[in-house]
């Protein structure tokens, strides 16, 4: 097992900025939309679908092609290979072929000397539509039995009898709506077409070797002559791991087909139709609880949204099963997963990949419960914890490291929870508009991809003759700081400082048959495989060194002052000048697979996750119940990153994620017509959270105990956990209406997300 | 504001003229942006900018926005497209001492002023105050949105200290910075990362030390 090195000294790292921190903030790092322009560059545009549901009876696409600046236009027929741009189930087209599926599907692609030339010829087609039936909604999939694939049962002892059993039973349900990732840079991909056929691809990707072999399909190549590269992302959140895809393909297909360079800049309000969003759901439960709130049955059905193709559905649907337990102990369970098939954008991998929906419906049940009990939600919560004799998930895995009692009681402490509470009671009780609540929730979150192939991760060190150092992995930088990690890493592997290592940008033609960047799993997967390639040089230069000093390999050190070899003292850049005389190799692969994890789906039992991330917030709301609007007047939170590879780097993920969440779960909603058109395509009718919504008193603390597993420098993740953290604004914004009525014994009916027309009917249901 | 009102009428007319014409394409009055990159082709304005303290020459397309004449005209790519709409911020500079979304209003519009974008702030070997605290706290995780946050923030500052008041501004008269004005000054720049804790302490940084 590569853990690491117990010779190597990883006490409190300083937290390096950023690997482009000085680049970021003079505008000199470069995206892909940066670079100089070839001259003969084309650009393209796609000709959507203005059908949810259509067979194409007819394109006319002559005044396309006779418009000025067009070089080409392209449908289906001109693809030479495969017309499949989908990570998994191929049922996504590149261009449509007989039918299309939603309103935004590419039709055609516009290949034209400027992107305004390309958009605008787009819009000169002519096509005859035979519209059919089209499902856009979850009632409407599941009235229609219309779904990408079977139901799925996740289960555990007699649910049913359990809930027959129980003293106490309540059922209820609740919608969560989308989002959309609005990554600041849009959707792009530029081609450029190389001898023999070969193409290069600098695409704003998470999943660079998917594109690659999906290209080489394409074009009837082999992925050997595909070359997919990425240096950095503009954001990222999930929507570009599949998504990504469709327009690299376009732009390889037309330099394939052209023989120039092309570039694919998507138009932001055509990103936002065509690219798919985080899944929206429709919960329904049935629980049975005793007088002290402990859950003893549950009956819970999961309904998504999942769009007109497979795309990453199942395994994101399967995560919300995953985490319906969150952190609590659920003796008898059954969790029926429904997976709709609708006529909309097909939905994707969004930070928590159906995690947070799976958490916020188990969290709404704590609410639930605690109404009914005239309990206060966080003793419910509470009682309801995994621990000892009562610590195995839904899926038969066991929760060995289970922190949340812990952070849960700190964050109550430390957040001042219950004298809070009180005076909010005394604040509502002379308040008859403005209402106030607090509420705190717990995360855990599964760490690994849940398809367990994909945990596995290569890495490529180059030590260079003057002693400074290259690395390559297979994960993406998306502004998470992964590159800075991993350069840590090697970093202190031959301690060196950081500024001695150069990043490089990610490329399949350097590390090949990655994953995605993805599952919160890159500085885990890559920063071990990357500690793996520079140990093999370290080892090299150790035996180097002991024969050349004929001293003992245990003499030899490598300490910030220099490189010990018995009574030698040398420079890094003098080794790495010696080593390479002497005829040492100076670059090494490292790989990395994550161990001791194993998943059955067909029974939904086993092992997916290597181990869990844990943390806990507290949010403090004010909701005006006359106009719906609400304020979030403070969150405080406890989290758990192991032992931190770079603090402030987690602290700013912590924080991002709270917000992204918290977007999610209040301002952010997406509108469809009733033809499923997307209405909400561009920032100005789409609420994304600015400076301003951030809450006014926001305190993050991390918990750092190290990792129980042996994971990199023992180490947690941190991109997706805290996405979740923000569930406990919505909660609290559910408690603040329901103080309209105190003596209720029930919940508010509120949907997420809590906008104020949400809110309003929340408070009139509860009046009523 | 006056000033704002008429950009966005003018883009909208401009903008709505040229869809009419492209849905008529036998008409030959159209000029296609490509057209800004031929010589002598027909239709094209002389303007000059004043771009980080250099006077620069360009024949436009009347309808090209600040934004690409800085990026596809000038090659000054530090400046951002994000949304190509006035709503995300990330493509603003600083023009005449005023802080501007660039997508937003027309090259043709600011013919012989001074326009500042985040190249003429500082550069990685000599930052700008306002850049170095971004780095000091870290104000940024992908970085796409920087760009646009630093020419706010520092126009921003300048409105504080000119005495502009804000939506949050208690009393008009005494218009001091604060994390509040902060907050609402610097929400017309979206950063989806959510860096704002750590943009505002920037800001707060660069605010101490002029004051």
């Amino acid at each position: 097992m590569a853990e690491c090195d117990p010779a190597l000294r990883i006490a409190a790292k300083p937290s390096n900025a950023h690997d482009s921190a000085r680049l970021h903030v003079s505008g000199a790092a470069g995206y892909v939309d940066d670079g100089a322009e070839p001259i003969d560059m084309l650009h393209l545009a796609f000709g959507q679908s203005e059908e949810a549901h259509a067979r194409i009876a007819h394109m006319d696409l002559s005044a396309v092609r006779a418009a000025q600046g067009v070089v080409a236009v392209f449908t289906a027929a001109d693809i030479p290979g495969a017309n499949d741009v989908s990570p998994v189930a191929k049922d996504d087209r590149l261009l449509a072929d007989g039918e299309v599926m939603c309103v935004g599907q590419a039709l055609f692609l516009v290949v034209a000397t400027s992107q305004r030339a390309a958009r605008q010829a787009a819009r000169l087609a002519r096509i005859s539509y035979e519209p059919r039936a089209a499902c856009l909604t979850i009632a409407e999939a599941r009235a229609s039995s219309s779904f990408i694939e079977p139901t799925q049962r996740m289960a555990r002892g007699d649910a049913r009898a359990a809930l027959s059993a129980a003293a106490h039973r309540v059922s209820g349900g609740f919608d969560i709506g989308g989002q959309d990732h609005f990554y600041l840079e849009g959707q792009i991909a530029i081609a450029t077409p190389g001898e023999d056929g070969q193409v290069h691809i600098l695409s704003s990707t998470q999943h660079p070797s998917e594109i690659q072999h999906l290209v080489a399909a394409m074009l009837n190549l082999s992925s050997a002559d595909v070359t997919v590269e990425v240096r950095r992302m503009g954001g990222a959140f999930g929507g570009k791991e599949t998504q990504a895809a469709l327009f690299a393909a376009a732009a390889a297909l037309a330099a394939h087909l052209t023989g120039r360079p092309t570039k694919f800049r998507c138009d932001r309000d055509d990103d936002m139709i065509i690219t798919g969003k985080r899944h929206d759901f429709r919960i329904d439960y049935d629980v049975g609880f005793d007088d002290q709130g402990h859950i003893l049955g549950l009956q819970l059905r999961l309904a998504s949204r999942c769009g007109a193709t497979v795309d990453l559905s199942p395994a994101i649907n399967d995560r919300a099963m995953f985490h319906v337990d969150n952190c609590y102990w659920l003796p008898d369970i059954e969790i029926v997963s429904e997976r709709l098939k609708t006529h909309t954008v097909s939905n994707t991998a969004f930070r928590g990949f159906g995690g947070p929906q799976g958490m916020l419906a188990i969290e709404r049940i704590m609410d639930e419960v605690a109404a009914f009990l005239g309990r206060d939600p966080l003793d419910v919560r509470i009682s309801n914890l995994y621990g000892p004799g009562r610590n195995v998930t839904p899926y038969d895995m066991v929760v060995a490291d289970n922190i949340a009692p812990e952070i849960i009681a700190r964050l109550r402490r430390e957040g001042r929870y219950d004298e809070r509470a009180a005076s909010i009671e005394a604040f509502n009780a002379g308040s008859a508009i403005l209402k106030k609540a607090i509420a705190l929730t717990p995360v855990k979150f599964g760490i690994s991809f849940t398809t367990t192939h994909l945990n596995q991760a290569g890495a490529l060190v180059h030590v260079y003759a003057d002693g400074s150092i290259q690395i390559n992995h297979g994960g993406t930088e998306m502004g998470q700081g992964l590159y800075i990690k991993v350069a840590q890493v090697v970093a202190d592997v031959f301690a060196v400082p950081v500024s001695q290592v150069r990043i490089t940008a990610t490329r399949t033609d350097k590390v090949p048959n990655t994953s995605a960047t993805a599952a919160s799993s890159g500085a885990d997967l890559n920063g071990m495989a990357a500690h793996n390639a520079a140990m093999t040089i370290r080892d090299r230069l150790t035996a180097f060194l002991a024969q050349t000093f004929a001293c003992a390999e245990s003499e030899v050190a490598f300490a910030a002052d220099g490189v010990v070899a018995g009574k030698e003292k040398l420079s890094f850049a003098d080794l790495a000048r010696r080593a390479h005389m002497g005829r040492i190799s100076l670059s090494a692969t490292g790989y990395y697979a994550t161990p001791g994890i194993a998943y059955d789906r067909s029974t939904h039992k086993g092992r997916p996750f290597y181990y869990f991330a844990y943390g806990a917030a507290l949010a403090e709301v004010a909701v005006d119940i006359l106009t719906g609007e609400h304020r979030v007047l403070a969150v405080d939170i406890v989290h758990d990153v192991g032992r931190s590879l770079n603090p402030a780097i987690d602290l700013g993920q912590i924080e991002g994620a709270f917000i992204q969440g918290q977007g999610w779960l209040t301002t952010e909603e997406l509108m469809f017509d009733a033809k499923g058109r997307l209405l909400t395509h561009s920032p100005a009718t789409y609420k994304i959270p600015t400076a301003s919504d951030r809450p006014r008193h926001f305190r993050i603390s991390l918990w750092q105990d190290e990792n129980l597993e042996p994971t990199i420098h023992r180490s947690k993740a941190v991109g997706e956990p805290p996405f979740s953290l923000a569930n406990c604004v919505f909660s609290a914004i559910g408690r603040a209406i329901a103080a309209i009525s105190p003596e209720k014994r029930s919940l508010p009916p509120l949907n997420a997300p809590a906008t104020p027309e949400n809110i309003l009917r929340a408070v009139r249901g509860y009046r009523d | 504001m006056t000033t704002e009102d008429f950009n966005r009428v003018s883009r909208r007319t401009i903008l709505g003229a040229s869809a009419a014409i492209c849905a008529a394409p036998a008409a030959t009055a159209a000029v296609p942006a490509s057209a800004a990159k031929k010589p002598g082709a027909q239709g094209l304005l002389p303007v000059t900018l004043k771009v980080n303290g250099k006077h620069l020459h360009l024949d436009l397309d009347p309808r090209t926005t600040l934004l690409d004449a800085l990026r596809e005209h000038l090659r000054l790519t530090g400046t951002k497209k994000g949304c190509d709409h006035g709503q995300c911020g990330a493509c603003t500079v600083i023009v005449e001492g005023r802080r501007i979304n660039s997508c937003l209003t027309l090259a043709v519009m600011h013919d012989g002023e001074s326009v500042t974008t985040i190249e003429g702030l500082g550069t990685p070997e000599k930052l700008h105050p306002m850049q170095k605290a971004f780095v000091v706290h870290d104000g940024y995780q992908c970085g796409y949105c920087t760009p646009g946050q630093i020419c706010s923030a520092v126009a921003m500052l300048d409105e504080i200290a000119a005495g502009l008041p804000s939506h949050v501004t208690a009393d008009l008269d005494k218009v001091r910075f604060s994390d509040a004005e902060v907050r609402e000054r610097m929400s017309g720049n979206i950063c989806r990362c959510a860096a704002y804790s750590n943009i505002v302490a920037a800001i707060r940084d660069v605010a101490e030390q002029d004051a």
